[in-house]
């Protein structure tokens, strides 16, 4: 009798939770089915919209049961919710219901109360205050398992205004003798110090004997919170320095003692209590010569004991290796460790060579030829098939590229760049082109890997490297011949790369002459016609692949041509038929060369004559310009900046404009004795080539030639006028002045690229006392990019003794309104200060 | 989304989310992010399926689902032989498959990516331990015991005890603390006696809670 009357229960229990029959619950309602039932079912569901449909079905049930507010199975309802949630379904009109589990007397409603709390609530939501004083109630439970949940909640989702109310609960419990709760504390600690630092102060006293603790749970979560307390405040650290003999002698302990079967990782004696301890050594010996210096032997003595046949063992010597590289420890521990971290670049395990080709890089610059001895090691490395490991190598060789190894090592990275992702082409192309102009050793050697990236990775390169390489070739005069030669064999391989064809289109017009007359000293010269010349310009002019900028390029070129060869009627045929073409800007250049055949011809010559070499322009503002032989040479800055007499542009015929006006003959004139004028029209016409290629957008294409007239009559005719409008530059601005800090921006225009504004930030402090550890940064939206070089200094002196300066570079190629928030954090008389400003009144002139 | 900087190129995502330069990549609110170690810890199939997340930072549902989808696809798109890192945003991910499950955790760029394996490989032993050999179908049944375990083991990203054996004796207690169906039909539990094989885990006989 007794049997049958319990069997529903036994059949429940046998068959696990997901029997069918459910027991009768004390509710009118049928009881919910279980949650191990629903998962079975869901799991059933062959399709999205089949297990779409089950949810929905449950969740009305669900719903349901939540408004007849059904004690004994919210627990359930919310634990089935929980499983949706994790499905990707809504949830959220369960977190009301896990507050009312949380207030519930029994455990498991407590329990699966605050895991649907961490899962469906956050600080976003004004509801997680409600469970700020059953969060208190049960920190002060009698069952350390109920206190264990809260402090578990708190420290994963607390806000700050819970922080506040309870970090007095929470120091008690750091306090207390209870070892469960005590780990769970100083977690909780950290992260009410990590919402609200100014808390801090408060848990001070309850650090006085947390290392002299046995446990290991709470000596590693002590650990953490003296490292969080550490990081935040310089007080502290001067504060705790004092731990460094404790801290040494636990770590001490740990490596020493016999085997303890509670802590082992394969052999080592708690790995997570040891990094965490040689992470806190780190902090506190960075600057400091005394903590380093008590530092040393335990450092030296965890890196030569440490077992390295697992992942723990290395795991324990990287962070040794950091603390080394961070601390001012002696030279033999650095050497020390960095062979250690090259001993990890010849390990079979990936994972390891990973933090190795890391920790390199971060430690290159200090210790560079300690990391150079591993050279061949790392070069390695770029063969890997795993990407995380390739896109180290490579950054990291890229920074151990030096005068000496230039040659052996671009060879590597020219070879990787080769049979590397796409994803790398564009970075590695960049590095190359750096490292080429920072050590190259000759000027042949410079052109042939600059032309070897345009081959191999043509289409990645960053815009401005054509209108560099050109003022790279024009520049080494006595490449001349060697360079056209090679460009014209590059282009009779693959006319597919357009900075390439660009490149070789512009050369062949400038130094076909020499291309034909077969004089080259560097290399056996190639025997070429001029109409097989003009047969291959011809074919660029036509080819699909071509951009209308490479056509561009092409068709001057060609004009060019016509005073260099002798096929001068081909020439004009060409011209002339483009003089119809449906591109605008090649029309445009077809009917002014037109037109300089036909009324100009004896201008021709001098106009089309070799181009001047060009000063090489560093990033400087227009107010550096060189000027030579009366002209203002390197236009390539000028051209990029807002007319300075704004004239209706008219684009069609600007060139016809310049040379039809009446004022034209005494321009010429006037320049002629000191060189050829015409040159300089052309130099003009031709830049306006370099900065079309900057890009294909319209904006360049209609500013250039606009201001080409203006430049050329105001330039040529009254330099003062110029004169002051490059010196007038953009006027620089305020863009933030607070509390006796002054940030100034000055603005440039950067050459090669007029899409990049330079920005120069000064900042001064016009208090009385220093500003030190001042970051700078900012960030614009997402049409921009932004590059901030180092700071001058982190230290902003008194009452404007100097300024820290810091150089933006934004790109923007969309010529849009600049925009940029910055943030401000420096320390103030002690105390850490941090701002927020936008900056929104940027003069037109520094993004136009 | 965004990432930043010093000395380097970078694209910024422009009308909410600010970085802090080394900390973390999340929109805050506030800036005292500095130190957060682990961001969130995600566990899926190889299907691409999610059987856990843990978030130690407060972003909203539909962030979350942005930033699981995306993880998912990365890793899996990975082949096996890579290694267990990889940068991705300004964080690095550091994930490690077991069978058919992938645990991942998104940790920040001064953490230790070989130690934080340690606390993965920490948490699937007590997996293991407490299911028994554990599956993933166990995971998908008991994820609330997966939860209970990590919560156990971890407390806002950082590991709060280094001994197994401690860790599992919170669990096994607390367990005893929820009210079970078996305590109520404790006669019968003689007569079940001799069903119990050693193979199967104890929860699965006494452990079978109300919900």
């Amino acid at each position: 009798m007794l049997i049958v009357c319990w069997s529903p229960v036994m059949v429940e229990v046998w068959n696990g939770p997901g029997d069918k029959k459910t027991v009768e619950g004390p509710s009118r309602m049928p009881a919910p089915i279980r949650l191990r039932e629903l998962i079975r079912t869901i799991r059933t569901a062959r399709t999205q919209a089949e297990e779409r449909e089950m949810i929905q079905k449950e969740c009305a049930a669900i719903r349901s049961s939540f408004r007849e507010e059904d004690n004994t199975y919210r627990c359930r309802n919310v634990a089935k919710l929980l499983y949706m949630h994790m499905l990707g379904y809504p949830a959220h009109f369960g977190q009301l219901e896990c507050l009312k589990l949380i207030a519930s007397q029994k455990f498991t409603d407590k329990r699966i109360g605050y895991l649907g709390a961490m899962l469906l609530l956050d600080e976003r939501q004004d509801v997680h205050l409600l469970m700020t004083n059953c969060i208190k109630n049960d920190l002060n439970h009698s069952t350390q398992y109920v206190q264990g949940l809260a402090l578990c909640t708190l420290g994963c989702m607390g806000s700050s205004e819970m922080c506040r109310d309870l970090a007095g609960e929470v120091e008690k419990l750091l306090k207390t003798s209870n070892s469960y709760l005590r780990k769970k504390a100083a977690l909780c600690a950290v992260h009410v110090i990590r919402k609200v630092p100014e808390l801090m102060e408060m848990f001070l006293p309850a650090t006085k004997n947390l290392l002299s603790e046995k446990n290991h749970g709470v000596l590693h979560t002590s650990v953490v919170l003296l490292t969080e307390m550490c990081e935040r405040s310089p007080d502290m650290l001067a504060h705790f320095r004092k731990l460094v003999p404790q801290l040494v002698r636990i770590l001490k302990n740990l490596i020493m003692s016999g085997y303890s079967p509670e802590h082992d990782v394969s052999g080592i004696s708690d790995p997570f209590l040891q990094v965490r301890i040689l992470r806190l050594l780190r902090i506190l010996g960075k600057g400091d010569d005394d903590s380093s210096e008590a530092m040393n032997d335990i450092l030296a003595q965890v890196a030569t004991n440490t077992e390295t046949s697992k992942n723990v063992g290395n795991a324990i010597l990287y962070e040794t290796v950091l603390t080394i590289m961070d601390i001012k420890s002696e030279s033999g521990l650095r050497v020390l460790a960095i062979n250690i971290l090259g001993r990890f670049l010849l390990n079979n395990d990936k994972n390891i060579r990973y933090v190795a080709l890391t920790s390199l890089l971060k430690t290159v610059q200090t210790d560079h030829n300690a990391v150079q001895r591993h050279r061949s090691t790392i070069v390695d490395c770029l063969k890997d098939l795993d990407v995380s490991i390739k896109r180290r190598a490579m950054e990291l060789s890229f920074a151990l590229v030096n005068g000496n190894n230039i040659r052996g090592m671009m060879k590597e990275l020219l070879y990787f760049l080769d049979s590397c992702d796409p994803e790398f082409k564009a970075d590695c192309a960049s590095g190359v082109f750096l490292a080429a102009e920072k050590y190259a050793p000759s000027k042949r050697w410079h052109i042939d890997t600059i032309m070897r990236v345009l081959t191999t990775a043509g289409s990645y390169v960053r815009d401005d490297s054509v209108p560099n390489l050109i003022q790279l070739i024009t520049n080494s005069v006595e490449m001349h011949a060697y360079t056209v030669q090679r460009l014209y064999k590059a282009l009779l391989d693959d006319i597919s790369q357009q900075p390439l064809v660009q490149v070789a289109s512009w050369c062949i017009g400038e130094y076909g002459d020499l291309l034909v007359s077969g004089q080259c000293e560097e290399e056996e010269p190639i025997q070429v016609t001029e109409d097989e010349v003009l047969d291959v310009l011809e074919g660029l002019l036509v080819s699909n692949l071509s951009t209308p900028v490479t056509r561009g390029y092409a068709l001057t070129a060609i004009m060019k041509l016509s005073t260099r060869f002798t096929s001068v009627n081909r020439i004009k045929k060409v011209v002339s038929i483009y003089g119809s073409s449906i591109d605008v800007e090649l029309q445009q250049r077809a009917v002014e060369y037109n037109a300089l055949f036909k009324k100009y011809d004896h201008m021709r010559p001098a106009l089309l004559e070799r181009m001047p070499i060009m000063e090489k322009t560093a990033s400087n503002g227009p107010t550096e310009i060189v000027q030579t032989n009366g002209e203002a040479e390197p236009s390539v800055v000028e051209a990029k900046h807002p007319p300075p007499v704004t004239q209706p542009t008219n684009q069609a015929n600007d060139l016809l404009d310049l040379l039809g006006g009446n004022d034209v003959v005494p321009v010429i004139q006037t320049t002629v004795p000191t060189k050829p004028a015409s040159a300089g029209g052309e130099l003009l016409d031709l830049l306006g080539d370099l900065s079309l290629s900057g890009g294909p957008a319209p904006a360049p294409a209609t500013s250039v030639p606009s201001s080409q007239p203006a430049f050329l009559l105001d330039g040529l005719t009254s330099p003062p006028l110029f004169n002051d409008i490059a010196a007038a530059g953009i006027p620089p601005m305020t863009a933030y002045n607070k509390n006796g800090l002054k940030i100034d921006f000055t603005f440039e225009r950067a050459n090669p690229n007029p899409n990049i504004a330079v920005i120069t930030i000064h900042a001064s402090n016009s208090t009385e006392a220093d500003m030190t550890d001042f970051v700078f940064q900012a960030a614009v939206p997402k049409t921009f990019q932004l590059q901030l070089l180092s700071p001058s200094s982190n230290v902003v002196p008194t009452l404007n003794q100097g300024t820290v300066t810091q150089v933006i570079r934004v790109l923007n190629p969309q010529k849009q309104q600049l925009r940029m928030r910055i943030k401000l954090t420096y320390t103030h008389k002690g105390s850490a200060v941090q701002d927020l400003a936008e900056v929104n009144n940027f003069p037109p002139q520094s993004w136009q | 989304m965004f990432a930043l900087v010093a000395n380097q190129k970078v694209v910024i995502d422009w009308p909410c989310f600010w970085v802090v330069l080394g900390g973390s990549f999340l929109p805050r609110g506030v800036y005292t992010v500095l130190l957060f170690k682990m961001q969130f810890m995600l566990l899926f199939s190889r299907q691409g399926k999610l059987r856990l997340q843990k978030w130690y930072v407060p972003l909203s549902d539909k962030e979350k689902k942005k930033i699981t989808r995306e993880l998912v696809q990365t890793v899996l798109a990975r082949k096996p032989k890579m290694c267990s890192f990889l940068e991705w945003r300004d964080l690095k991910i550091v994930y490690k498959r077991y069978a058919s499950l992938y645990f991942c955790c998104a940790i920040e760029d001064q953490d230790n990516e070989l130690i934080t394996l340690e606390i993965i490989h920490r948490y699937v032993e007590l997996l293991d331990k407490y299911f028994g050999s554990v599956c993933e179908l166990d995971i998908i049944f008991n994820f609330e015991k997966a939860y209970f375990i990590l919560d156990e083991f971890l407390l806002g990203g950082e590991a709060q005890e280094t001994s197994k054996k401690n860790v599992l004796k919170a669990i096994e207690q607390a367990d005893l603390l929820q009210e079970v169906w078996w305590f109520q039909i404790w006669p019968l539990s003689l007569l079940v006696f001799s069903r119990i094989s050693p193979a199967k885990p104890r929860h699965e006989y006494f452990n079978v809670p109300v919900y």
